[in-house]
């Protein structure tokens, strides 16, 4: 739709043309959420694509992933030797409900910054214990893990002025093993729940919790628990939530569902509970 | 920085190129490129929505597709981008548009731009598969179709020339379906002769929409048009007390405000119908008392739509609060907040305002009480329905001007004839001074059966003598048009032993929110056939429509039988589980036959007959369609349970109390003929129908046939596109008309011959056919029309043949649905294995689109059956206000029905035809939660049967 507030589009070039953010001036990366939504109270965009950050970065330890990388590069991830969480990208990926047409312009990094309970790049940072580079609106740098970074239903820890710059994931989670699933109210609908495992090399499982819960959650062991601890946790869960797209209480019952698939899943692929 | 982008940074300006062709331009800060593209009138980018979520706007950029309407303009500069018209145009189409016309991939045709460029981009990107299709279409909404026809179209499928629909494993049913060779899908082109009754011809207009060259309401640039837009109240039941607008006045570029000091004091309803008197007056152009969230508070006419809202937003309003009801429950208890107690029940034709009741039914035939004493096995329960909408892809929108001192307006209506009545009424204008026309018109549903922009663009053109025009967006859609009805319905079901039905009692209770357009009426008509259809001796219906401080609800595909159907066939299966019958044998025993009286509380009257019936071998069909099975394979796992289900319904194939349609039929120049009929094109195929029936009746082919439809100016008065009448009563005209002229042909042919033009003389000795007529006895050479038509000017002898009808008479249609599924009991997902729909569709004019009404029926039932659901949050707000909240079927979630056509042959339709779009839907969400029972030994009584109720059935 058109933004009929906004007066002013600047293309931004280099860090200071941030200076200009503030409440009613916010960033635009893909454009996907922003131009879909209408906020009369925004009268300026920043434009973060003319930045040219690189989308994709292989480093020693990981992989570094522009806050401007679109949903459909990150899909084509070129896979690297010894990746075995490979998958979960292209996975997280689908559970956008978007279609391949929005994955042509939609970011990772708006997508965290939306923080949509719903969120699948939420998903994959969390799951894959990425830490979230952020540049502070008063020109310092802070390094905030994905887990944290989300607080509830469209709230984060950014504040107004804040860019976050990229997503750094660790190398040891990229060789972790990863377990995926998703459900909806139709076979490709919005996500009621999609949890992701991790089973670390040095046999530590994570459990990350996200669409059926107002923020991510994450349930962290140094081993595969049994299926009796693991429900016994995933039933503590208190940010179950009602919307559109599932009641509460099945979401919670997915989340257990699912949740045990996962367990059962990476146990079968090496993990011993 | 390119020198390109240093320019748009200066001064905002920018070139790209669109299809080729070089445009300059300077979008908005924040503008999103679909606007500015419909700016430079390419028009064959749709809005379907403003959130990426339909596809209608989808475009490709650099080859790259995305969704135009949340692509920022400014991206654009230095871009190629191609839409469907830069594909290929009429004459010259790609091959994927070609597809999309051989396989009849669109009805409405307003998705299919969209969905045509998306599928140009898979088709070119290696990466993509067309066996990748759900995921990679789950951005391209379709609410006509049903898809089946367009992943042919995709895939390069044809529906095979013999016809048969469906093909199951060894044809077994090929002749029970009435579409063997005869009906063959024959396609026009060049074919002299073609396109007849009982053919498929393509749709008329089928090279234009696949090039998104066929215009639709506001595809159309005029010059110095202003936009409207309208602040909608805050408060679910409120009273103004005071406004102040200065601000919003002083605003530049800002024509008018309008206010409810500027409303004319008629009432009216916005529903509309043959008869005025048919729903109550209760609705001003502009209240004082604010009923439902989002009602009209006031109007601004600016230069801009961004104007118009900036305007509206400095609007200061003070509001009074009144107590609300949104309970239909308590709506008529004691002391309950009234919502129209204002209102005087004789003036406004309402049942009883101060007990917030609008219609309501009670009445028995027999005696229900003794009905349940002699019976064996009694079934009761009680079901819910849910708030649908319409979800049309093109929104509702008027554009309107003033040509010399003729109002006109252009609008998406089903009605254009009962709006002009309905304007010049409120308005005071004499019809002679107001035109109301349709383009094609982007699907209806019955949510074009209201009154709801036309208002606004008159009084704004008349106060201003501006081109004015008003589009609704699709939040609008959800949450200020009149919704399909939600009831509570109670039903007690007995038999004997034997299976004979001895009582059925309805309860229905119906939430028609804050106006009464359509209340009555759906409600009776929900109670009338769906009670009817089983031979009961003792029948009672008690039925009411309240207020509420909900938004409204209106006329919806199947226009409340749906609601009801769902309830008594739940019960009868309910009931047949109970009896041990089989819940087809449950049907046969009861349903009615031709010679028996059709009862609802009382003997229907003489104008609803048996014109022909085919409900036996519907059963029939659709029995042995679920018996033999197909090849979808149960999936594995303990927790799938399979279950199989089924429901009948029958409808009047015309709307009570009139229905009228006058057509008029013309030999103009080139042996062609100009039909005019007042109908309106949605998608529901009406021209192309109108054209084969014309085409034969004239002994001519289906290319030699102009259209002239649904506008006041061109053509005769018609009721409208609604009740399913475009092909039993417009179609109806149209035979009679072209009939008529067919026999004034032959007539004039003998008169030119020097026999004489006096009627009833020797005229069979000419015989009219394709280029001219012939004397059969002489074997004499072929006089061509164009001689005849030049002779007949000279003689003064007109060569246009007018005829009415006024669907006095009904006949009644019967729709089967049985489906096979599968239910996770851990996830209360519901997988459909199979879906069967046999049809008593009568003569079927043209198979294929007929097929494409039933698909289309079935999808948007489906929807209504798994998915949709306007949600309220019990205070009268709409919290499902996007596409994305409101589960629209996509590709993915539906399956390919099979479709079995009775033999059947109607003595009122044309050519034994009968109406067959609404129908379609009726006894699918039933069929679906009777099988849904059968699998998980639970039966679901609300909608949508979604994962999370089935689940809860299950385990809450
Ligand atoms: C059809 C459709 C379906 C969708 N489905 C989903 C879904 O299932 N789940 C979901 O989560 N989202 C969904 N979205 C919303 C949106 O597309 C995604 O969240 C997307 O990833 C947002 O990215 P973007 O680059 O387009 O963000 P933009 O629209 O450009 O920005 C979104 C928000 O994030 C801010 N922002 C963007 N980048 C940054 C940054 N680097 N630093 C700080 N702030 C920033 C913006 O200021 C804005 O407030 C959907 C959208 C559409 C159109
Ligand atoms: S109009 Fe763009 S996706 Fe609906
Ligand atoms: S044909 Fe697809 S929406 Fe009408």
């Amino acid at each position: 739709m058109d933004l009929n507030t906004v007066t002013h589009v600047i293309p931004a070039r280099q860090r200071s043309d941030l200076d200009a953010l503030g409440p009613t001036v916010v960033p635009l990366a893909g454009g996907s959420e922003l131009y879909a939504d209408p906020r009369t109270h925004l009268t300026g965009l920043i434009d973060l694509q003319t930045f040219d950050w690189p989308a994709l970065t292989v480093t020693d330890d990981g992989l570094v992933i522009g806050a401007t990388c679109t949903v459909a590069e990150l899909s084509r991830l070129p896979l690297q030797n010894g990746w075995a969480a490979h998958p979960l990208f292209y996975q997280c990926c689908t559970a956008l409900y978007g279609s391949f047409k929005v994955w042509n312009v939609a970011t990772v990094g708006g997508n965290l910054a939306t923080s949509l309970p719903a969120g699948p790049m939420i998903t994959l940072a969390v799951a894959l214990d990425a830490e979230l580079l952020v540049w502070r609106a008063d020109g310092s740098d802070d390094v905030v893990p994905a887990r944290s970074f989300v607080t509830g239903d469209m709230t984060n820890v950014l504040a107004d002025g804040d860019v976050l710059r990229s997503i750094h994931v660790p190398l040891a989670s990229l060789h972790a093993q990863t377990a995926y699933r998703k459900i909806a109210l139709s076979p490709l609908g919005r996500s009621g729940a999609v949890l992701a495992g991790r089973l670390d090399a040095v046999g530590a499982f994570v459990l990350t919790v996200t669409a059926a819960t107002l923020r991510p959650v994450q349930l962290r062991y140094s081993a595969l628990p049994t299926a009796h601890v693991l429900a016994r946790d995933i039933d503590t869960i208190d940010c179950w939530f009602t919307d559109a797209h599932g009641a509460a209480d099945w979401r919670r019952a997915m989340g257990l569902l699912l949740g045990e698939e996962i367990r059962v899943e990476l146990e079968l692929a090496g993990g011993r509970a | 920085m390119t020198l390109e982008q240093a320019k748009i940074e200066e001064t905002g300006a920018m070139t790209f190129e669109v299809n080729g062709t070089r445009v300059e331009a300077t979008p908005a800060p924040g503008q999103c490129l679909r606007t500015l593209l419909r700016e430079h009138e390419h028009f064959e980018v749709k809005k379907g929505c403003d959130t990426g979520d339909c596809g209608a706007c989808t475009v490709q950029i650099d080859g790259t597709p995305v969704h135009s309407c949340i692509y920022p303009a400014h991206r654009a500069v230095g871009k190629q981008i191609t839409t469907a018209a830069g594909l290929g145009q009429p004459g010259n189409l790609a091959p994927i548009q070609q597809r999309f016309v051989d396989a009849s991939g669109f009805q409405c045709g307003f998705c299919t731009p969209g969905m045509i460029v998306t599928a140009a981009a898979i088709e070119a990107d290696a990466a993509l598969g067309v066996d990748d299709l759900p995921r990679l279409l789950k951005g391209n909404l379709c609410r006509c179709t049903g898809y089946r026809s367009i992943s042919d179209s995709i895939v390069g499928q044809h529906t095979p020339p013999d016809g048969s629909c469906h093909t199951a494993p060894g044809h077994e049913h090929a002749e029970a379906s009435s579409l063997g060779p005869v009906r063959a899908t024959g396609r026009t082109r060049g074919a002299r002769g073609a396109g007849l009754v009982g053919t498929s011809p393509g749709a008329i207009a089928g090279e234009r929409v696949v090039s998104g060259l066929e215009p639709y309401t506001l595809d159309v640039a005029i010059p110095g048009l202003l936009h409207l837009a309208v602040l909608g109240s805050p408060h679910a039941h409120a009273r103004i007390r005071s406004l102040n607008v200065a601000k919003a006045a002083a605003l530049p570029g800002v024509h008018r405000v309008f206010t409810h000091a500027d409303s004319p004091t008629t009432l009216f309803s916005t529903a509309r119908h043959e008869s005025r008197f048919d729903d109550p007056d209760d609705t001003l152009v502009f209240d004082q008392t604010l009923r439902f969230r989002g009602q009209r508070v006031a109007a601004v006419v600016a230069d801009s739509v961004a104007i118009a809202e900036a305007a509206c937003r400095l609007i200061d309003v003070e509001y009074e609060l009144r107590d609300a009801v949104f309970d239909p429950r308590l709506a008529g208890a004691p002391g309950a907040p009234l919502v129209h107690g204002d209102k005087d029940p004789v003036v406004s034709r309402l049942a009883d305002p101060t007990r917030n009741l609008v219609a309501e039914l009670h009445g028995e035939f027999g005696s229900v009480d003794e009905g349940l004493e002699m019976a064996t096995t009694i079934v009761s329960g009680r079901w819910q329905t849910q708030r649908i909408a319409h979800t049309h892809l093109e929104t509702h929108a008027t554009m309107g001007w003033l040509s010399g001192d003729r109002l006109v307006l252009r609008t998406s209506s089903q009605v254009p004839f009962l709006v002009q009545k309905e304007i010049c009424r409120l308005f005071d204008l004499d019809p002679a001074g107001v035109r109301v026309f349709t383009a094609r018109v982007g699907g209806g549903f019955g949510g074009k059966q209201e009154l709801l922009t036309e208002d606004l663009v008159t009084l704004a053109v008349l106060s201003t003598g501006r081109p004015v025009q008003y589009e609704f967006t699709r939040t609008d859609e959800f949450t200020i048009t009149p919704v399909r009805h939600p009831m509570t319905i109670d039903v007690t079901v007995g038999a004997q032993g034997d299976g004979r039905l001895t009582a059925l009692k309805l309860g229905v209770l119906a939430d028609t929110g804050a106006y009464g357009n359509h209340a009555p009426g759906v409600m009776f008509h929900g109670t009338s056939e769906s009670v009817a259809l089983y031979n009961v001796p003792n029948k009672r219906v008690d039925a009411q429509s309240v207020y509420t401080n909900n938004p409204p609800s209106g006329a919806f595909r199947g226009y409340g039988l749906g609601q009801v159907i769902f309830a008594i066939e739940c019960a009868l299966d309910e009931l047949a589980r109970e009896l041990g019958v089989d819940p087809f044998e449950l049907r046969r025993l009861n349903s009615v036959r031709p010679g028996d009286p059709l009862v609802v509380t009382h003997e229907e009257g003489p104008d609803l007959i048996f014109g022909s019936y085919g409900l036996d071998q519907c059963l029939d069909l659709a029995e042995a369609a679920l018996k033999r099975g197909n090849r979808a394979v149960v999936p594995v796992g303990l927790q799938w349970r399979v279950g199989t289900g089924m429901a009948s319904s029958m409808i009047a194939t015309t709307p009570p109390r009139g229905h009228r349609s006058q057509a008029s039929v013309q030999l103009v120049a080139g042996g062609r003929y100009l039909v005019r009929v007042g109908t309106t094109e949605f998608g529901n195929g009406t021209t192309t129908v109108h054209a084969q029936i014309a085409a034969t009746a004239l002994h001519t082919s289906v290319d030699r046939i102009d259209l002239l439809h649904s506008d006041t100016d061109s053509a005769g008065y018609d009721s409208g596109a609604f009740g399913s009448a475009g092909v039993v009563v417009a179609g109806k005209a149209v035979l009679a008309a072209a009939t008529a002229l067919a026999e004034t042909l032959v007539e004039v042919a003998s008169a030119w011959s020097g026999h004489g033009l006096t009627r009833g003389t020797d005229t069979g000795t000419w015989q009219l056919e394709h280029d001219g007529l012939r004397a059969v006895e002489s074997e004499s050479e072929l006089v061509s029309l164009d001689t005849l038509m030049h002779w007949a000017t000279a003689n003064d002898v007109g060569l246009t043949a007018v005829r009415r009808e006024d669907g006095a008479l009904r006949s009644l249609a019967f729709n089967v649905h049985a489906f096979r599924v599968a239910v996770n009991t851990a996830t209360g997902e519901v997988r459909i294995l199979q879906s069967v729909q046999a049809a008593d569709a009568g003569f079927v004019v043209n198979p294929e689109q007929c097929r494409g009404q039933i698909e289309g029926g079935v999808a948007q039932a489906l929807g209504t059956a798994l998915f949709e659901e306007v949600v309220l949050d019990g205070a009268g707000a709409v919290t499902t206000r996007v596409l994305r909240n409101y589960h629209v079927p996509q590709l993915v979630d539906l399956p390919v029905t099979e479709v079995y056509f009775a033999q059947s042959h109607d003595v009122l339709g044309p050519y034994g035809a009968k109406s067959m779009s609404e129908s379609t839907y009726n006894p699918v969400a039933p069929a679906l939660a009777n099988a849904i029972r059968d699998a998980i030994g639970i039966r679901p009584t609300e909608l949508p049967m979604s994962p999370d109720r089935i689940w809860r059935l299950l385990h809450g």
